[in-house]
């Protein structure tokens, strides 16, 4: 399994007068599929943000098996996997120019690429469209496109921002199912950001965040054991609706 | 990172760069055809009108079509460099500019490398250009078509690094039409590339001095001297200063915050 620990500490973020992220202290459990449950304007996306080091850290600390990403960012970059909300493919090339961009960039030779390439997408169930133009995709393989990518380099740890945002229910459980299998097999970390209560399981660990604020942070079925919440929707509406943190 | 990493990196932008022409075949044709029409029809209706005047580096009369010719492998490279921006710009806002900012290789080097790859680009239309300009009556020294090489690598690199620097201050796709208005045609039209200077300067003595001062006069003359086996040495300096000068400011300006400001707007 992984050891790889991923940990914020304190870490404030603002937008002028706005704040996005208000002294948020997470850490995830290695090799688990940790869940960030937040609405739409929780912050998550510029949690991702600072976490891929696309913004500049404003206040407190990201550590990296315990260490400052400041300090070693390109050693972090190279063990990190991200899929972001937005695509962000080349619709123009083909399925397997797109990877042999990204695993370049990793500094991989592209006979390396190629076998990984071809490994991951195998696994994903898109071996065949290896020489398919990414615009031909639907948005269920895009997405798979996109893991095969953020895999390429083999990753320690692996971030998606809302993975599954615009795809069908089938669609949307595949991707899911097929990253949990992932962390499962992989012993991969994964940081799981999503606004739907579905894509979460009870026994995952669970970081609820609202209005860039941690309103919860522990398995899902202890945290509604110790508030005394029904379910995991339950504590969510409730937590989202009052505001007030469950820890 | 290992060299080899570096090397690998390289590869992989020049490679994209190469696809994403590929997948333009339009781009290319325009890039011949917006000079060409220069040469063949802008040239031949001026021909008459404007006489060209022995002067360095040709030995003898030449027509306008041959004065212009450089300028006109110049405009090319000046599209090119300018055409690098807007694909930052699309980059930016199709969102694919992550996966080159989430690399574990230095942002300065992803810039250079993209640098030459737009260099690389250009040099492919450049020789297209001149190989249909051939044709056309306008003929060169042979050798100077190798010569002219590492004159227009410089050239192409100046012009990639201005549309580099230039990226970084469009906030828009759709600003780009301010580039055709603000860059492209004022360097292009207050430089030696249509007329020589002292003509300018017959005609206006402000309009020279502007011309003087803008880098793309020199790449020009650069051009223009390498195309016949010689060197011009200020244009060199200048071109050289520019290029050194404007590759920093478009490192120093490629900000990833910036660059990726459509992160946050959801979660």
């Amino acid at each position: 399994m992984s050891s790889t620990t991923l940990e914020l500490e304190s870490v404030s973020h603002s937008y002028g007068n706005r704040v996005a992220l208000d002294n948020v202290s997470i850490k995830l459990r290695p090799g688990q599929f940790n869940a960030l449950l937040g609405p739409n304007g929780a912050g998550k996306s510029t949690l991702f943000a600072l976490l891929t080091r696309l913004y500049r850290l404003q206040q407190g600390e990201i550590l990296f098996d315990g260490a400052s990403i400041n300090r070693q960012p390109r050693q972090f970059l190279s063990r990190m996997g991200v899929v972001f909300q937005q695509s962000t493919l080349d619709l123009d090339l083909t399925v397997l120019q797109n990877l042999e961009y990204h695993g370049a960039l990793h500094g991989l030779s592209g006979r390396a690429i190629r076998a990984r390439a071809a490994q991951e997408l195998e696994w994903l169930g898109l071996a065949d469209r290896l020489g398919d133009k990414v615009r031909s995709l639907n948005g269920g393989h895009r997405r798979r496109v996109e893991i095969a990518r953020a895999l390429l380099h083999q990753p320690s740890i692996l971030l998606l921002d809302e993975a599954s945002a615009g795809l069908d229910v089938a669609s949307r459980q595949a991707i899911n199912r097929a990253v949990r299998d992932l962390c499962r097999q992989r012993g991969l970390t994964v940081l799981w950001a999503t606004h739907l209560l579905e894509e979460v399981k009870p026994e995952d660990p669970v970081i609820i965040l609202h209005k860039g604020r941690v309103l919860a942070d522990g398995q899902g079925q202890a945290l509604c054991t110790d508030t005394g919440d029904t379910s995991l929707g339950d504590l969510f509406e409730r937590l989202t609706e009052n505001g007030v943190p469950a820890v | 990172m290992t060299a080899i990493q570096y090397l690998h990196a390289f590869n992989g932008v020049v490679k994209r760069e190469f696809w994403r022409f590929i997948q333009q075949r339009s781009r290319f044709l325009s890039a011949l055809v917006r000079p060409l029409l220069w040469l063949v029809v802008f040239a031949a209706g001026f021909r008459a009108a404007l006489g060209v005047a022995i002067i360095p580096p040709y030995e003898t009369y030449i027509t306008y079509e041959t004065y212009i010719a450089p300028g006109l492998c110049c405009m090319i490279l000046l599209f090119n460099g300018m055409q690098s921006s807007l694909s930052m710009v699309y980059d930016r806002e199709m969102g694919s500019m992550k996966v080159l900012l989430m690399s574990p290789v230095p942002r300065s080097w992803l810039l250079i490398s993209k640098l030459l790859a737009i260099a690389l680009i250009s040099l492919l239309q450049v020789y297209a250009f001149l190989g249909i300009a051939w044709i056309a009556g306008v003929e060169p020294p042979l050798l100077g078509m190798i010569t002219v090489l590492p004159a227009l690598v410089l050239v192409a690199l100046l012009l990639g690094a201005i549309g580099l620097f230039l990226s970084a201050r469009i906030r828009q796709l759709e600003n780009f039409a301010g580039v055709m208005n603000f860059v492209i045609f004022p360097m292009f039209f207050l430089s030696s590339a249509l007329y020589p200077l002292w003509k300018m300067r017959e005609s206006s003595e402000w309009l020279y001095w502007i011309c003087q001062y803008n880098p793309f006069t020199h790449a020009v003359e650069l051009v223009r001297f390498a195309l016949y086996q010689q060197v011009n040495l200020e244009a060199l300096a200048i071109t050289l200063g520019c290029t050194t000068l404007f590759t920093l400011l478009a490192i120093l300006s490629f900000n990833p915050e910036r660059n990726t400001r459509t992160v946050p707007a959801r979660g």
